[in-house]
């Protein structure tokens, strides 16, 4: 018997192997995912022999099933044989590296990235190398494009004189004939030269960089702009002037603004890569260049940076640079044509509060602030209320609020109720900035209109903001301020305001505590349950299961259960059903 | 390269057609748009049946003499099916207006193809290895039985015959509310444009779910309707710029560094109107129906309903080159008008050398201008003279008068067969011409 039951753990291998070419996709992607099954039933040595070669041709599949197979040889290098075979891994890679789906080929240079470091520095000269160069020589593009992103990883483990081929190869990819490949070297340059002797960044990156900089395609001279801050924090300060400054201003006032917005969107890290010196003398100018760009696009990157970018200015001289430069840039932004310009600039204004202190700020922030509160676009006004906080720090709430409140209440009462639904979001933040007293001033009549706007998400979230506040001001200020208004209106004459109460109740009841619930709210619930819609019937079941673990036990026998009990039996379907619900999950039957 | 022919430089001969012979044409088997690729070994057609055919160069053989170079079907696939839109309760056309190869990348080869709504990017691809040896199989395919496995098989990749696969990579969908008219791969390789008659959007080739408005000419009242884009293409070397031509016969040319939204262009070519001919067709023949950078990137090349016309990018008021492709429809444009052949859009190509022209006209007549010696000729795409190596004899329209032997009166021209779309090898004098169901290929006789 034996003979003939044959090795049964072989069977759900052999589907795996034999899956690997079935015609459906998702099976085929499953097999690629166990590869390491598989590979593990071959044993090493087969894996070897014949597992990878089959895999080197199979480079015809969808491209979902070749980035799996190119994640899973990342981390083959045990199921060959260790360091010492990992070799073998390279050629079904180098094929997956060639592809012409960037995903597969990125996720191939990421798995030989991986292995390289498993080679011995004379596995990686011998075997991984001579790969890089093919690569680099290929005649199609994309085999190009992918040894961009290798030169980096062998570089520091080889000799001398490989390193001088390696910088070769790289100097001639950064000339290729076609974009794609000098846009792949371009975005590796930062990469390379943090792997080469100092003394090569100056001789061979830095021309690079210029020339790539100044390359016809603006898709190549943005990536040279990330290129140049990598470069910039290599170099000792004493270089930077001559090696890198000229081409990183030139690039500030390309004629293309797809470039000029890449050096906006990185300025920051640009400026902590020149340090303040340069930043005082080239970076100042050079900014309120980019405030003041013709392109909106370009602008709202730089009116994002400023806070950062204020911030980041030597201590010395911030104060005198953000009120004699940057200022009036940021003045005429906040009446910018263009609304994201705007919005960009609202959502980091604020932050200027900090750094220039109080008198500035009310001085000469206060008016912008303003002037953003009334802006026409609703995302320009909330940017400035989600930032208060760091005002109110600065300055006290109270200045603020005498004209933050018209734009508060006009944003409440916005007509698009995606509007208003933000600003409900921020009530429980301005709550808590304003303090108990001020908010039941002015601000509790709008959260409770809100429990009666006509869109259901806006009642859904002022039940919520509810809960936040009592979470915020306690027990006391609810049994007050909120619970008399919303049991109010359990006499509505609109069965909607009605349910609300009933949600909110459902919101409420754990905040506010036992004795509140039971006092206050069962009574209003209780009555509520012989109300004539079935809607609000059944939502009273709802609410007596939501509530019933909060309540004295004494009140959850004597009141609710008899309660519940004749809701059981009515009429409507439904009311019976969340009836039952509530009994079973309460334990009251 | 030497011009046109019809000198002594070198006479076209016939190669091949392509199509059936029959009278009656199928409306699906038109074709509607013909394109080669970057090095002229693949030579593309669309028709109206949302088909795709790819012509594939033969290796020159010793054994074939007369068979220099022909083309032969590599592969056939189904592009675009008709849809209906039920929003706008429209019906979709499957017809492929315009195909673009894209530069070749790898063994493969990518074009994108386009109706009136949905670009694809379509991959073409050989395959001559296929697995074998199966676990649970034996060899002819009756399965083992599972408990009798007692060693694995892993597949061995065997030869096989050539296959050839094209598979749909990318669609780029739901950007167009209007008929798109041209696609254009941009010279940086990682992004095209897509014209439609109000807008025109800026893709990139790896992201379908979102491209960018750069020209919107579409007023807030569509009553105030004047002019809309007929034509757009990107220039060949500068990745920023791009040109796009009107119902109006302007072009204006715009530059994607200035702005992120070319509503304002950077220059405007525009023939100041001869008042002396104006008439009530002026607007409508004035219309531009193709615009072709030359390969230089130097000039560009414009079709109106009646004549081609040359620009210097450098000068903007006045085309450096006008040439009439047939003058002798002015008299006709009523009955032109009326049976609507007055709107159809001729398109126009270059020769591998820009050193020539060739664009289409009626009854199965292209026409092909020398620019450096002036010199035109009309040629006949026609099954009368397809024998192999048959030398296309020049044509001749007589306009009034006595008729010449050989010439044929513009009376008996054909107009329901006409020549829209031709291609021009990018390297050799290959041309290839879509007559109607037919493509008709012709080449250069070698001495």
């Amino acid at each position: 018997m034996a003979g003939a039951e044959g090795d049964d753990s072989l069977y759900p291998i052999a589907v795996l192997i034999d899956e690997l070419r079935n015609e459906d996709v998702q099976l085929r992607l499953n097999s690629i995912k166990k590869l390491s099954t598989i590979a593990l039933a071959l044993g090493v040595e087969r894996t070897r022999t014949e597992l990878l070669p089959f895999l080197t041709d199979t480079i015809y599949d969808e491209d979902e099933v070749l980035l799996a197979l190119a994640e899973q040889l990342g981390s083959f290098t045990v199921l060959v044989g260790g360091p010492e075979f990992v070799h073998c891994l390279l050629p079904p890679l180098e094929s997956l590296a060639t592809v012409e789906e960037t995903v597969v080929r990125d996720k191939a240079v990421d798995s030989l990235r991986k292995i390289s470091q498993e080679h011995s520095p004379v596995d990686l000269e011998v075997h991984f190398v001579p790969l890089v160069k093919r690569l680099a020589s290929g005649d199609w593009f994309t085999s190009r494009t992918s040894a961009c992103g290798l030169f980096s990883v062998c570089y520091p483990r080889v000799s001398s004189t490989v390193k001088a081929e390696i910088r070769q190869h790289f100097r001639t990819l950064c000339s290729d004939d076609t974009p794609m490949v000098r846009r792949a070297a371009a975005s590796k340059l930062g990469e390379f030269a943090k792997v080469l002797e100092l003394d090569y960044v100056k001789s061979d990156i830095i021309p690079l960089f210029t020339a790539l900089a100044s390359d016809e395609q603006d898709s190549v001279r943005l990536l040279a702009v990330e290129a140049g801050v990598s470069i910039a924090t290599l170099l000792p300060q004493e270089d930077l002037e001559a090696l890198v400054m000229p081409t990183l201003r030139q690039a500030a006032e390309d004629k293309s603004w797809r470039v000029r917005y890449m050096v906006a969107d990185k300025f920051s890290e640009l400026q902590k890569a020149v340090g303040p010196e340069i930043t005082k003398n080239d970076l100042v100018p050079a900014f309120q260049n980019l405030l003041k760009d013709c392109e909106a696009e370009v602008r709202a990157a730089a009116a994002n940076k400023v806070k950062v970018f204020c911030e980041n200015l030597p201590e010395d001289s911030r104060e005198t640079i953000i009120m004699t430069h940057i200022l009036p840039c940021v003045k005429e932004l906040v009446s910018d044509t263009n609304q994201h310009v705007k919005s960009a600039l609202a959502s980091v204004i604020m932050g200027l509060s900090t750094i220039l202190g109080k008198d500035n700020t009310v001085e000469h922030l206060l008016p912008l602030f303003l002037a953003q509160l009334k802006d026409e676009c609703p995302e320009v006004r909330l940017n400035i209320i989600s930032n208060l906080d760091c005002v109110n720090e600065v300055i006290g709430i109270r200045q603020l609020s005498q004209s933050l409140l018209p734009a508060i209440v006009e944003l409440a009462e916005d007509a698009k109720w995606r509007v208003r639904l933000a600003i409900i979001e921020y009530m429980p933040l301005l709550a808590g900035q304003l303090g108990v007293e001020f908010f039941d001033e002015k601000l509790n009549s709008l959260c409770m209109a809100w429990l009666i706007d006509h869109v259901y998400a806006i009642r859904e979230a002022a039940t919520c903001n509810l809960m936040k506040l009592v979470e915020k001001f306690g027990a006391e200020w609810a049994q007050n301020t909120i619970v008399p208004k919303v049991l109010g209106m359990a006499n509505d004459s609109n069965y909607l305001h009605r349910m609300t109460t009933l949600f909110c109740i459902n919101a409420l009841s754990e905040a506010c505590g036992q004795e509140i619930t039971t006092k206050h709210m069962l009574p209003v619930v209780l009555k509520m349950s012989t109300d004539q819609v079935a809607n609000v019937r059944f939502n009273v079941a709802k609410s007596l299961q939501k509530i019933g673990p909060v309540l004295e036990s004494s009140a959850l026998q004597a009141e609710v259960k008899p309660v519940l009990e004749k809701l059981s039996t009515d009429q409507d379907m439904d009311v019976k059903y969340f009836a039952l619900e509530a009994i079973s999950v309460l334990a009251l039957a | 390269m030497a011009g046109v022919g019809g000198g002594n430089d070198f006479q076209w001969c016939f190669s091949q057609v392509k199509g059936a012979i029959d009278e009656d044409v199928a409306e699906a088997d038109i074709i509607s748009t013909v394109e080669f690729n970057y090095s002229g070994e693949l030579l593309a057609t669309g028709d109206k049946g949302g088909r795709v055919v790819i012509f594939q160069r033969e290796q020159e053989s010793k054994n074939r003499p007369l068979s220099r170079g022909e083309y032969n079907v590599y592969s056939t696939f189904q592009s675009h099916e008709p849809e209906f839109d039920y929003l706008k309760s429209l019906e979709i056309e499957e017809k492929i207006n315009k195909i673009r190869w894209l530069p070749q990348q790898n063994a493969a080869h990518f074009l994108l193809s386009t109706n009136d709504k949905t670009i694809k990017l379509w991959k073409i691809s050989e395959r001559d290895k296929r697995a074998e040896g199966y676990n649970l199989k034996d060899e002819d395919g009756r399965l083992r039985d599972p408990f009798r496995i007692t060693s694995l098989r892993v597949p061995v990749l065997m030869p096989m015959d050539l296959m050839v696969e094209a598979s749909p990579r990318r669609i780029f969908a739901n950007a167009h509310t209007y008929h798109i008219n041209s696609i254009s791969v941009n010279s940086d390789y990682e992004t095209y444009l897509s014209a439609d008659d109000l807008r025109i959007n800026l893709w990139h080739l790896e992201i379908t779910d979102r491209s960018f408005n750069i020209v919107d000419i579409k007023p807030a009242n569509m009553e105030e309707l004047t002019e809309v884009i007929t034509a757009a293409e990107c220039h060949p070397h500068q990745c920023n710029v791009f040109v796009y031509s009107s119902s109006k016969g302007t072009i204006r040319l715009c530059d994607m560094r200035a702005a992120a939204l070319c509503d304002r262009h950077s220059k405007f070519f525009e023939e100041p109107e001869d008042p002396s001919s104006r008439s009530f067709f002026s607007e409508i023949i004035s219309s531009i129906s193709d615009v072709k950078f030359s390969h230089s990137g130097r000039y560009m090349m414009t079709r109106d309903y009646l004549s081609v016309k040359v620009w210097d990018l450098n000068m903007e008021n006045r085309p450096v080159e006008t040439y009439q492709v047939h003058e002798y429809l002015r008299s006709k444009l009523c009955s032109l008008y009326e049976n609507d052949c007055i709107f159809d859009k001729f398109e126009c190509c270059w020769n591998g050398s820009d050193s020539a022209i060739m664009t289409g006209s009626y009854n199965n007549f292209f026409r092909m201008f020398d620019r450096n010696t002036r010199r035109d000729i009309t040629l006949e795409a026609s099954r009368e003279s397809s024998k192999p190596r048959a030398m296309l004899k020049p044509r001749k329209v007589c306009t009034g008068g006595k008729r010449k032997k050989d010439e044929i009166s513009v009376d008996s021209l054909d107009f329901n067969k006409k020549i829209l779309h031709t291609a021009w090898h990018p390297k050799e004098n290959v041309i290839a011409v879509a007559a109607t169901n037919n493509l008709y290929i012709f080449q250069d006789k070698m001495n």
